[in-house]
């Protein structure tokens, strides 16, 4: 038990730090000069000693190597830098961000988990039956469908043409956070989550009406057909069962996806999340924000990765120790 | 059933056939529309100020932009350029995964580096990483074309590691070898024949993801610059314009994105299943 936990410990370790030196060569490597970036149209009325002084500030002017050091010393002692664009400290502006996000990245995950397997699951048990072309067209569909240009047709149907829910942003404007009722919140929320939610619907479903074939064509369910169980009773009883595991581990490893289309999502609504921060920081040279993002979202996708091992072993009776 | 199920009558009685003969037309006669037409771009292009903002009509059946151009010519004009950025892309993505699968595939050390590096690209959400390579390079249709082609690899570098390690172990090859063939005889006659409909397949399947993530990058801003008449540029131009009511804007340039990557996803995989004898016998 403890072997491959440190095995995993260890591999996560490897793969967030080549995400660090891939992102930071990445940064390097980019003809966008930082200081140019944060100066913008005022850059003509900046004296070159004064731009040489904002770069020594910033330590720009050192070698690379010694720039990734000492940036990787930081980041291990928790200090992640200043954010220019939001003038604020980066932790600070991810955990904002982040706290804003988490609403809608649980409960679109939540959904499409739930939505995705019982689709599945429906689909599986009647191979074939009109049900299952309808379920699997629709997910085929679904598949190729661009999420952002799935949130532009729900913000032209719900928000623009019926007016049920907001066209933007987390709250009324020109109203703070802490004011916002939780009525207000859960309806700003409601269309970028179901949009978002419709996203990890298809692969799910389709992953689980595999599982569910599978199943329903072995020797297990005739048995237990030949038994007098109907279709439902073997589908629920030992399909499900049978598919809820692939189905678990899945949903857990799309969270990268997840959050890719979370951003997305939040670009189309306004959404003031993680997502819609990380693209502003690479629109304006954020540099510094860019980079904790792409750390903690590899942090976030690995850590979800583990979680979705550990849950298997938890509830898979196969997998579990027989204490003697 | 009788015992002579000869390769050509499988086939005919295979509706999957079909499907993937009727999608092939289908994707040559767009390929053939948007590269034959010269008069796209110029139709694309030309703006008429008395035309601004219609409505679908029968002159202009998709409507109008904001500057009087024709979205439909637009629409096409965006579609030829994904599908340019896309298979520039999904070739690029291939030629990578077959290279580090046979890496992979050379000795011990060599295949934990490249499962490292697989397991660090798919850590990251993709659509950051993009961000990041795009980012990188400055943005860019080459930009574009080499971030997504550097994203797409790890999924198919598996499955090609997995195929090859099995493929070196094969009777045949270990036979070839032992009558003297040279390493380079096997590579080309035995491997790369066994590879290829893998190769084809997976180049076909990446295809359609990597058209939907040029999109998306150049919808946020990353990818194509806004002068060019992408999908994503049209889209991001559109937003400004849906509370308006114009809301033909939004919907038909994705409604093109949308059938044309189920085109394509829908013929790589009937493609696989007709390559997976077990499955084309169904």
């Amino acid at each position: 038990m403890i072997a491959p936990l440190t095995r995993r410990l260890l591999r996560l370790v490897a793969v967030l730090g080549v995400v660090a030196l891939a992102a930071f060569g990445l940064m390097q490597a980019s003809p966008i000069d930082p200081v140019d970036a944060y100066l913008g149209p005022q850059v003509a009325q900046v004296s070159p000693e004064q731009r040489a002084l904002i770069a020594e500030r910033w330590g720009a002017d050192q070698p690379a190597t010694q720039q990734f050091l000492h940036w990787l010393g930081n980041m291990l002692r928790g200090e992640l830098g200043w954010s220019r664009v939001y003038n604020a400290p980066v932790s600070e502006v991810i955990g904002t961000r982040f706290m804003a996000s988490l609403p809608l990245l649980a409960s679109a995950w939540l959904g499409a988990t739930l939505i995705g397997f019982a689709l599945g699951v429906i689909a599986g048990t009647r191979e074939g039956g009109w049900v299952d072309r309808w379920i699997c067209r629709y997910a085929y569909t679904l598949a190729s469908t661009p999420t952002f240009w799935l949130a532009i047709l729900g913000l032209l149907l719900f928000s623009v043409t019926l007016g049920w829910t907001p066209v933007c942003c987390a709250g009324p404007a020109g109203v703070t956070r802490d004011e916002l009722s939780l009525a207000t919140r859960l309806h700003h929320l409601l269309l970028p989550a179901l949009t978002l939610s419709l996203l990890g619907v298809a692969q799910i479903t389709l992953h689980t009406r595999a599982r569910m074939l599978e199943l329903m064509r072995s020797e297990v369910a005739l048995h237990a057909l030949a038994q007098g169980a109907s279709r439902r009773d073997v589908a629920w009883r030992h399909g499900a069962r049978h598919a809820c595991l692939p189905a678990l581990t899945l949903a857990f490893a799309s969270l990268g996806e997840l959050f890719g289309g979370s951003m997305l999502v939040e670009q189309v609504f306004s959404y003031p999340g993680l997502g819609r921060a990380t693209v502003e920081a690479g629109l304006r040279s954020d540099v510094p924000l860019l980079l904790a993002i792409a750390l903690f979202t590899a942090l976030f996708v690995s850590v979800g990765n583990a979680l979705a091992d550990g849950l298997y072993r938890l509830v898979d009776p196969r997998l579990r120790q027989v204490h003697p | 059933m009788s015992a002579t199920p000869s390769p050509r009558l499988a086939l005919r009685g295979n509706p999957r056939l079909g499907l993937a003969l009727g999608t092939l037309t289908l994707l040559v006669a767009l390929v053939a529309l948007l590269i034959v037409t010269p008069q796209l771009a110029e139709r694309a292009g030309a703006s008429d100020f008395q035309a601004r903002l219609l409505a679908p009509t029968t002159d202009y059946w998709f409507g109008t932009d904001v500057l009087g151009r024709d979205l439909l010519a637009r629409t096409l004009q965006g579609l030829a350029l994904s599908l340019w950025v896309g298979a520039a892309a999904a070739l690029l993505g291939t030629l990578i995964a077959l290279g580090l699968a046979a890496l992979a595939c050379l000795d011990r050390r060599a295949d934990a580096v490249v499962g490292l590096l697989v397991d660090s690209v798919l850590g990251l959400p993709h659509l950051i990483l993009l961000m990041l390579i795009a980012f990188a390079l400055g943005g860019g249709t080459q930009a574009v074309i080499i971030a997504v082609a550097l994203t797409h690899w790890p999924s198919l570098t598996r499955v090609l590691r997995a195929e090859l390690l099995q493929l070196q172990q094969a009777d045949y090859v270990r036979l070839s070898r032992r009558f003297g063939k040279s390493r380079g005889f096997v590579i080309w006659h035995h491997l790369l024949p066994a590879l290829l409909p893998h190769c084809l397949v997976g180049g076909l399947l990446l295809f359609p993801h990597a058209i939907l993530h040029e999109a998306a990058l150049t919808f946020l801003g990353f990818g194509l610059s806004p002068g060019q008449p992408a999908i994503g540029v049209l889209l991001a131009e559109s937003m400004r314009y849906l509370s308006a009511g114009y809301w033909w804007l939004g919907v038909f340039p994705g409604l093109g994105l949308l059938l044309l990557v189920l085109a394509f996803d829908r013929l790589g995989n009937a493609l696989r299943r007709l390559l997976t004898p077990h499955e084309a016998q169904q």
